[in-house]
Order: structure tokens, then sequence, then C-alpha cells
């Protein structure tokens, strides 16, 4: 069975995002940027499944600008086979809905029996690229994933849902998107990044699946949110016992 | 504007989430509600009570009895023919669900907004809240997730609703619910509690966040929630955790235990009324943010503070 792994280049996990003054959005110039996070555990666990012979190759896509390549060599320093890159202009946003019309027609050509996704981008949050994958598709989606195991012709997926867990099962082909405890996503060694290099990185076009990347929604502007300012310290367990009273907390 | 509001239930009541919807809601035009479940019409009938409720659609099948994505969207879909916008919480239930319904509907839809700007604009957080970015819709059709501390909560009486069936769909054959393994606690819920207490990395193992995080939280009749790092470190289950991809919450008082208050925590926190923090770190990122701190070592603080309260 084939995996298609669908990963996004976002601002680095640990830099903090600053919004340009002209209210425009948040400067990504000359910052950090690295694999989505969610994307990662998606690659990792794609990996696992074909250590245990389930999965026989792994495709990682992208759909972002020129230097989404680095990405994508990343995934397939990880363990990938081949990438696609879904090249767009830079400094172009494309939104969920047009990514999981690109990821449909990839399927299309690959037509892998699972898709694998982090639950949501850490750039625009939006949290909805693999549900939408899957409805254009017809087929189920397992989300916020937190177990997979592939059995026979159907996935199992344990999710993280607000009181806890869930499980279901899922006819394949079928979607899955990753939550934080799925995996913990290896490090490429040396010899693998190397590797990458050779390894096959189609690049093709939005166009190329018929899909219109033109935006629905139009970003009217971009703010801080409102600052908190810092309180006090108390000196002692007694100052903030008296300090929570009159609160009347407690 | 006619909206469609998701009402999350567990088959026998209405959940909190679906108020702070329906004040969404009502801010956009007309509010009708769907109870889609199963043997689900107390659900339906305690809905129509909530304030400035209008219809309620009630799909009472089988097949919708644990909101399967793969059978609740196309009923959405479908009832969006008369309908101009679907709301629904940003809970796990609501994320799984609103995105299969707009990618159907062929619209883009508008995660987690904070507030109604127009009748096709809204406002919502992007990069773990460190941006809040307003947006316009061109769909003819809105599909929107609501952030629940971001909105006051309907009434939940008070209303003059009417339930109405509707036709339900067939079962996809493509998924099935296989169990669930839901935590039993005395406690608020995490979302809706007025007193969070929440620990951090720095209670060591699961044996010390509960003798010392559970205790404090009792006296104060508090939910207990904790940091990404502590959850991965196993000291309490995942639905325990406050942050840009766990719960977001906005409690009367939030009480930070050992936590340093790392960007993607503060996202899920920082709308909290008073925030209260205990780190031995005096430099810790959570001071910038609290209300009131106390620079002391946790297992010695915590304690003290559990005797005199």
């Amino acid at each position: 069975m084939k995996a298609l792994v669908c990963v996004k280049r976002v601002i680095d996990y640990n830099v903090k995002p600053r919004v340009k003054s002209d209210g425009t959005g948040v400067d990504l110039a000359n910052v950090k940027m690295s694999m989505n996070p969610f994307d990662e555990i998606a690659v990792e666990e794609a990996i696992r499944l074909k250590e245990k012979g389930v999965v026989t190759e792994i495709v990682a896509v992208s759909v972002g600008p020129a230097k989404a390549q680095e990405t994508l060599r990343t995934a397939l320093a990880m363990g990938a086979d081949r990438a696609v890159l879904v090249q767009v202009d830079d400094g172009v946003d494309v939104e969920p809905l047009a990514v999981a019309k690109i990821i449909k027609g990839v399927v299309g050509e690959e037509a892998p029996g699972l898709i694998i996704t982090g639950k949501q981008a850490i750039d625009d949050d939006s949290n909805q690229v693999g549900q939408m994958v899957a409805a254009l598709l017809g087929r189920p989606q397992g989300t916020f994933a937190n177990e997979v195991t592939v059995e026979g012709d159907s996935v199992v997926v344990k999710r993280e849902i607000d009181g806890g867990l869930e499980t279901v099962k899922l006819a394949l082909p079928a979607v899955v998107t990753t939550d934080l405890r799925l995996n913990e996503p290896r490090y490429a060694s040396l010899p693998n990044i190397m590797k990458a290099k050779s390894k096959p990185l189609a690049t093709k076009s939005p166009a190329d699946y018929g899909v219109d990347i033109a935006p629905r929604l139009k970003t009217l502007k971009v703010a801080e949110p409102a600052v908190r300012s810092a309180g006090i310290k108390v000196a002692d367990v007694d100052a903030l016992v008296a300090k929570v009273k009159e609160l009347g907390i407690a | 504007m006619k909206t469609l509001v998701w009402v999350e239930h567990d088959n026998a009541s209405v959940k909190d989430a679906t108020l702070s919807v329906v004040t969404a809601a009502a801010q956009l035009g007309e509010v009708h509600l769907l109870v889609a479940g199963s043997g689900c019409a107390a659900v339906a009938e305690a809905a129509k009570d909530i304030a400035g409720v209008g219809k309620v659609h009630l799909a009472d099948d089988a097949a919708y009895a644990n909101a399967l994505a793969e059978n609740v969207a196309p009923l959405v879909a479908d009832l969006m023919g008369h309908h101009d916008a679907f709301l629904a919480p940003a809970t796990t239930t609501g994320k799984n669900i609103a995105p299969r319904v707009a990618a159907l509907l062929d619209v883009a839809q508008i995660s987690d907004i904070l507030s109604v700007e127009g009748p096709k604009t809204f406002t919502r957080p992007i990069y773990a809240g460190n941006a809040i970015a307003t947006v316009e819709s061109t769909d003819a059709k809105l599909v929107i997730t609501v952030r629940g501390t971001a909105f006051a909560k309907a009434d939940a009486t008070g209303g003059a609703g009417s339930v109405e069936a509707v036709a339900t769909g067939a079962d996809s054959g493509l998924s099935s619910f296989v169990g669930s393994e839901i935590a039993k606690s005395e406690r608020p819920e995490l979302t809706s509690a007025k007193v969070i207490v929440s620990g951090g990395r720095a209670l060591k193992d699961a044996d010390t966040f509960q003798a010392t995080i559970f205790p404090l939280a009792d006296k104060l009749g508090a939910a207990v929630g904790a940091s990404r790092a502590a959850v991965d470190a196993g000291y309490v289950p995942n639905d325990y955790q406050v942050g840009q991809t766990g719960k977001i919450v906005a409690p009367e008082v939030y009480v930070a235990v050992g936590i340093s208050g790392a960007i993607q925590h503060l996202a899920g926190m920082k709308d909290s009324k008073t925030i209260i923090a205990i780190n031995k770190d005096e430099d810790a990122p959570i001071f910038q943010v609290a209300d009131l701190g106390l620079v002391a070592d946790l297992f010695n603080a915590v304690p003290e503070l559990t005797g005199k309260l």
C-alpha cells in the first residue's frame, strides 16, 4: 500500500511571529522556516508503517513556494521515497480548500491507501485540510490520531477528543490527521540527508490539477493581540493567600 | 440571514459549548439548531428552550449516534440548502465535522472565530494567537467554528423554539465507532470551569502531580489542566492539555503551577480573567502575563497554600 504524506513549510515552532507594522500579515522575511511539526509526525507515522511492512512506498507532497523543496527534502531524508511539489509563487497563500483540491488531484495520480497529514499547520491554525481531502474524495477520516493500526482493508484510529480518547474503524483508502502524541519524529541522519538529495522530486503547478487557487477569504487586517500586562509579585504564600481572599476566590 | 448551529451533546443533554455558538449565530441572524444523534429527542427538547432559538432540526438516527463526520456532514450539507451559515463550536467534534461540510459545499471555512465584525467579516487567531486576522468571506454560504471562550453563553432557558424532525440519511458504511475512553471526574469540565489549577513539567511525575495539584484544585473547586510538557511526560492524560493545540480556556482564575509559559501554552489561557503563577524561576515568561506571581519552590508553596486557603 502506498502512503501519501502532506507537509507544509511554516515558520519554525520556536520563532515568535511578529506582525508587520502595516497590518498586512506576519513578517516572514529572514525568519527560520521548518516543516509543520504535526506534518513531521505524519511523515514519521508513514515511515513506521513502512518499517512494519504495511506501507510499501511513501510519497511526500507539499503545496507551496519553490523553497518548500527544502521541506520535502527533509521528508525524504527522514525516509519518504519520492516527493511532489505543487509550486506556487512566493508569498502566495493557498487556502485549505484549494490545498485539499490539489491533494485530491495528486491522490488521483498516486492512488494511495492512506493519506496522512498534520491536524493543523501552526501558521494559519485552520485545522481543515485533512477533513476536506476526505470529503472531496468521499473517503473516511480519522482526525487527531493518537494511534494508527492498519488491519486488512481498514485502519483503526484512536483519536484525541475533548473528553479523552475515541476509537473509530475506517475503510481504506482513508485520511488520517495526526495529533501530538502519535509518535516522536526521528531526526534525519547525515547520510540520509545526503541520500535524500538524489531521491526524485517532481514539480507541478495547481493548474496541472485544474485547481483555481484564488482566495475565497479576504484578509482585511492582521493585528497584534491585546497585550496583557504583568501584575505584581507577592513575597510569600501568606501574601498570596491574602490577595486571593481579596479577589474573593477562596 | 438564517444560521444553523451544531448542538454539541451526548444524546442526553446539551453541552455548554453550544451556548457560546448560539450567541455568535444570533449576531448574524435567525438561529436554527441541529440536534443530530440517536435517541436524542430530550436534547432537542432542551435545546428549543435556549434563549433566541427558532427552529430545532432533530435528526434522530442510529447513524448519528457518535457524530461520525462521514454520516453527519452530508446531513448538514443538505440542510444548508436552506440556511446561509453553519456554525459549530471549535471542539474536537466541531473541528472534525465543519471542514467536511465546508468542502462538500465548496466553501472556505473560517476557523475559531473570536468576534463577528459584519455579516461576512470575522476575527480569528493565527500563529498560536500571536496575531489576530480580520477576514471577510466571499463565498455565498458561511462555514464557521466558534471559539467558546470568546462569546458569552446564551441563556439555556427562556427560549421558545420548536422541534421539527428532518429526514435522515443512510450510514455511509465508510466508518464505524469502536469505543471511547472518557475520563470520569468529579471536577468541573476544563473548558467551562470558573477556576483552573494547571501543572507543568516541574511536577516531576504522575504521583507528585496528583499529590500536589489535586488537593489545591479540590480546595478551590477547580478543574485540573496541564502544560504540553506535563502531558507528554505522562503525568496526566492528553485531554488535560491547555494550549494552542490543546484546550483553549478562559476561566475567572487560572493558577499555573510550575509552568514556564511557552507561547503555545499562553495561547490557550491568556484570556483568563486572573492569572496566578507559582514558579521558582523568577524570569519565567509566565510572570509576564500573571496578575499575581509567587517566586517559590512549588513543593513547599502549593501545600502551604492549600492548607491556608
